[in-house]
């Protein structure tokens, strides 16, 4: 029981945060129960994380195998510097699925239930972001391993090397957010998903995550230096292989820190709107 | 009076497309009103604006006592809504969808579970509850899409055209699930595009027609409008259609009978068919007129249009499609 007392004894500024409080209460639960009913697909199809899995891990062997050898990389192995280029290129792949998801519930109607019921806005686009987020994580180890079996060594150390997937997994994160903007504007999954693709093929082309930018010609090399992929790449690069991460690290976080907040409110603000 | 809805003056155009203009409508808590009304005529956009689903252009409504645009976030807390497509999720099981928006509703996880079996058993679905909906029959789905609707117990339920796609026999027992709602004191708002239906379960029927409220009352009120049966006799060549006319004239209510050559019919409005037809088949044999076939049909939709509007509905529909320009 409340006493009555105790709801008039509270001041309007503890009322104020009170509501916070709740309602940020309500958000993670909301999120939290997004998050899972998006996994669910992947418990009812299991084949659908096979094939998430089974084109990358064809990509770790094509690349090594059929350009390894034509592809300078100075003192690295190629598949040590493949590695963290596909990991990133792979999760961002998988990060374009918020936004696909996103547009078939929209299309399908779905979003009106939710939007009929009493629960956070956010936590529709949040569940999706969080699951892919989830699914980016799984493939990112298991890629690892793969890498690990064709003969990937983690030269950096041990820490900075666990830290790798996780790394990739919050730039996917961020990454989310601009596919589940573009899912709640776009509304139709198939268009959603072709135009992220050609976001998201030429962009990891255009970054160090598969040849070393010097390679390139000098008219490409300026953008591809300021392409937040690059960063992302070099980052993991120096995580597994050692080296300076510093200034890639703080690049990257900005990135991702932008993309979830700038991004993802706008999103949000999308999706409230439909 | 305690109005469980209060809609003023509210209106709501895409553009040029005007889709609600000026519409009142108050709903007295516990009943149910009917929203009747031919393709396009407003009725889907009228339950989003009350559903907060969409915001009016113009104009303010209360449901429950709280405003749509002002007070949405508790006005979702204690109302349920069953859209004009399902809204089911194919990943889920029955019982997951059911207990999902339960959760999304902020039930505890216990009441949640036992809400689910509950309704699940309600609406014959137990055999179904732990398949995938992706394998559910449009008529489950619907069912699915309502029981979820339900699952707070919500004392507000808006139903938009709730059997539209079922079959005769899962229709019939649908009515039977929203009179057993009402009798629990739930207020119902349902829409649909027959007027058997909203006669059926509806105590105050409202038309609506491209966004105007164009009548208001009871099943009886508007059958009285539109006449209130009608005796349809087929002949066998279509010339003997006018001398049939001649006949059955005397028999209609305003001394008209409608004439469809194509169709080799004559039909006229009157209060009661059955207690008259044996004496309009009599007096069309004195005049020595075949009749291939006869039958008193009850006023439909089309009726009260056409007595209300001097058109079809379906004519109002095609009116009521956005032209191309
Ligand atoms: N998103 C939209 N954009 C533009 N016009 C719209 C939109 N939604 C509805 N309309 C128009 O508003 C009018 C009313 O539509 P509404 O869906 O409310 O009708 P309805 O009575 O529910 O019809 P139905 O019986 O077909 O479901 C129609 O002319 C329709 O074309
Ligand atoms: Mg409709």
């Amino acid at each position: 029981m409340i006493r009555p007392a105790q709801i008039q004894d509270r001041s309007p500024v503890g009322e104020f945060f009170s509501a916070i409080a709740v309602e940020a209460r309500w958000i993670i639960s909301d999120t939290f129960i997004m998050t899972w009913r998006n996994l669910l697909r992947y418990r009812r199809s299991p084949e659908l994380l096979l094939f998430s899995t089974l084109s990358p891990i064809m990509f770790i062997f094509l690349f090594n195998y059929v350009f390894g050898g034509a592809i300078p990389t100075g003192d690295l192995n190629y598949i040590d510097f493949l590695m963290p280029g596909i990991l990133v290129q792979t999760t961002l792949f998988s990060a374009t699925t918020s936004g696909v998801g996103l547009a078939e519930d929209l299309q399908k109607g779905m979003v009106d239930r939710y939007r009929s019921l009493p629960m956070a806005r956010s936590a529709v686009l949040g569940g999706r972001v969080s699951a892919e987020t989830i699914v980016s994580l799984f493939v990112a180890c298991l890629m690892l391993a793969v890498g690990y079996i064709l003969g990937m060594r983690l030269h950096g150390g041990f820490w900075p090397g666990f830290a790798l997937p996780f790394m990739v997994a919050g730039f996917a994160f961020g990454f989310s957010w601009v596919s589940a903007l573009v899912g709640a504007s776009v509304r139709n999954p198939e268009s959603a998903g072709s135009m992220m693709f050609f976001v998201v093929f030429p962009l990891t082309f255009l970054s160090s995550a598969f040849v070393p930018i010097e390679s390139m010609p000098g008219w490409l090399q300026p953008f591809t230096k300021i392409n937040p992929i690059t960063n992302a790449v070099d980052l993991g690069r120096s995580l597994s292989q050692g080296g300076p991460i510093v200034e890639d690290a703080v690049i990257t976080a900005l990135w991702t820190l932008g993309m979830t907040f700038v991004i993802g409110s706008v999103a949000v603000w999308r999706y409230r709107k439909v | 009076m305690d109005f469980a809805i209060d809609v003023r003056n509210i209106s709501k155009s895409y553009g040029d497309v005007v889709a609600l203009g000026n519409v009142d409508l108050q709903v007295r808590s516990g009943s149910v009103m009917g929203l009747l009304g031919p393709n396009g005529a407003g009725k889907t956009t009228l339950v989003r604006i009350l559903t907060t689903l969409l915001r009016p252009s113009s104009g303010s409504a209360t449901v429950l006592g709280y405003d749509v645009v002002r007070h949405a976030r508790h006005l979702r807390s204690v109302i349920g809504l069953a859209g004009q497509s399902a809204a089911v999720d194919d990943l889920l099981t029955g019982r997951e969808n059911i207990q999902m928006a339960g959760r999304l509703y902020h039930m505890p996880r216990k009441q949640v579970q036992k809400r689910a079996q509950e309704l699940l058993e309600q609406f014959d679905l137990v055999d179904a509850a732990d398949r995938s909906v992706k394998g559910y029959s449009g008529g489950m789905r619907r069912r699915l899409d309502l029981a979820a609707s339900l699952v707070a117990n919500p004392p507000m339920i808006f139903l938009d055209e709730p059997t539209t796609g079922l079959d005769p026999r899962s229709r019939l027992d649908l009515w039977e699930v929203i009179r057993n709602l009402v009798s629990e004191g739930t207020t119902v708002l349902l829409t649909t595009q027959y007027l058997e239906e909203a006669d059926q379960l509806a105590d105050e029927i409202t038309v609506i027609d491209i966004g105007k409220v164009i009548a208001q009352g009871t099943a009886a009120d508007l059958k009285h409008q539109a006449g209130s049966e009608f005796i349809v006799i087929t002949v066998r060549e279509a010339e003997e259609a006018k001398r049939a006319a001649a006949v059955l004239e005397k028999f209609a209510d305003n001394d008209e009978c409608e004439i469809n050559e194509e169709d080799r019919t004559a039909s006229i409005m009157v209060q009661d068919g059955a207690s008259i037809m044996v004496q309009v088949v009599r007096s069309l044999d004195a005049e020595g007129i075949v009749v291939a076939n006869m039958a008193v049909r009850q006023p439909t939709l089309d009726d009260v249009f056409l007595a209300l509007t001097g058109r079809t509905a379906e004519e109002a529909a095609t009116e009521s499609e956005p032209t191309e320009n």
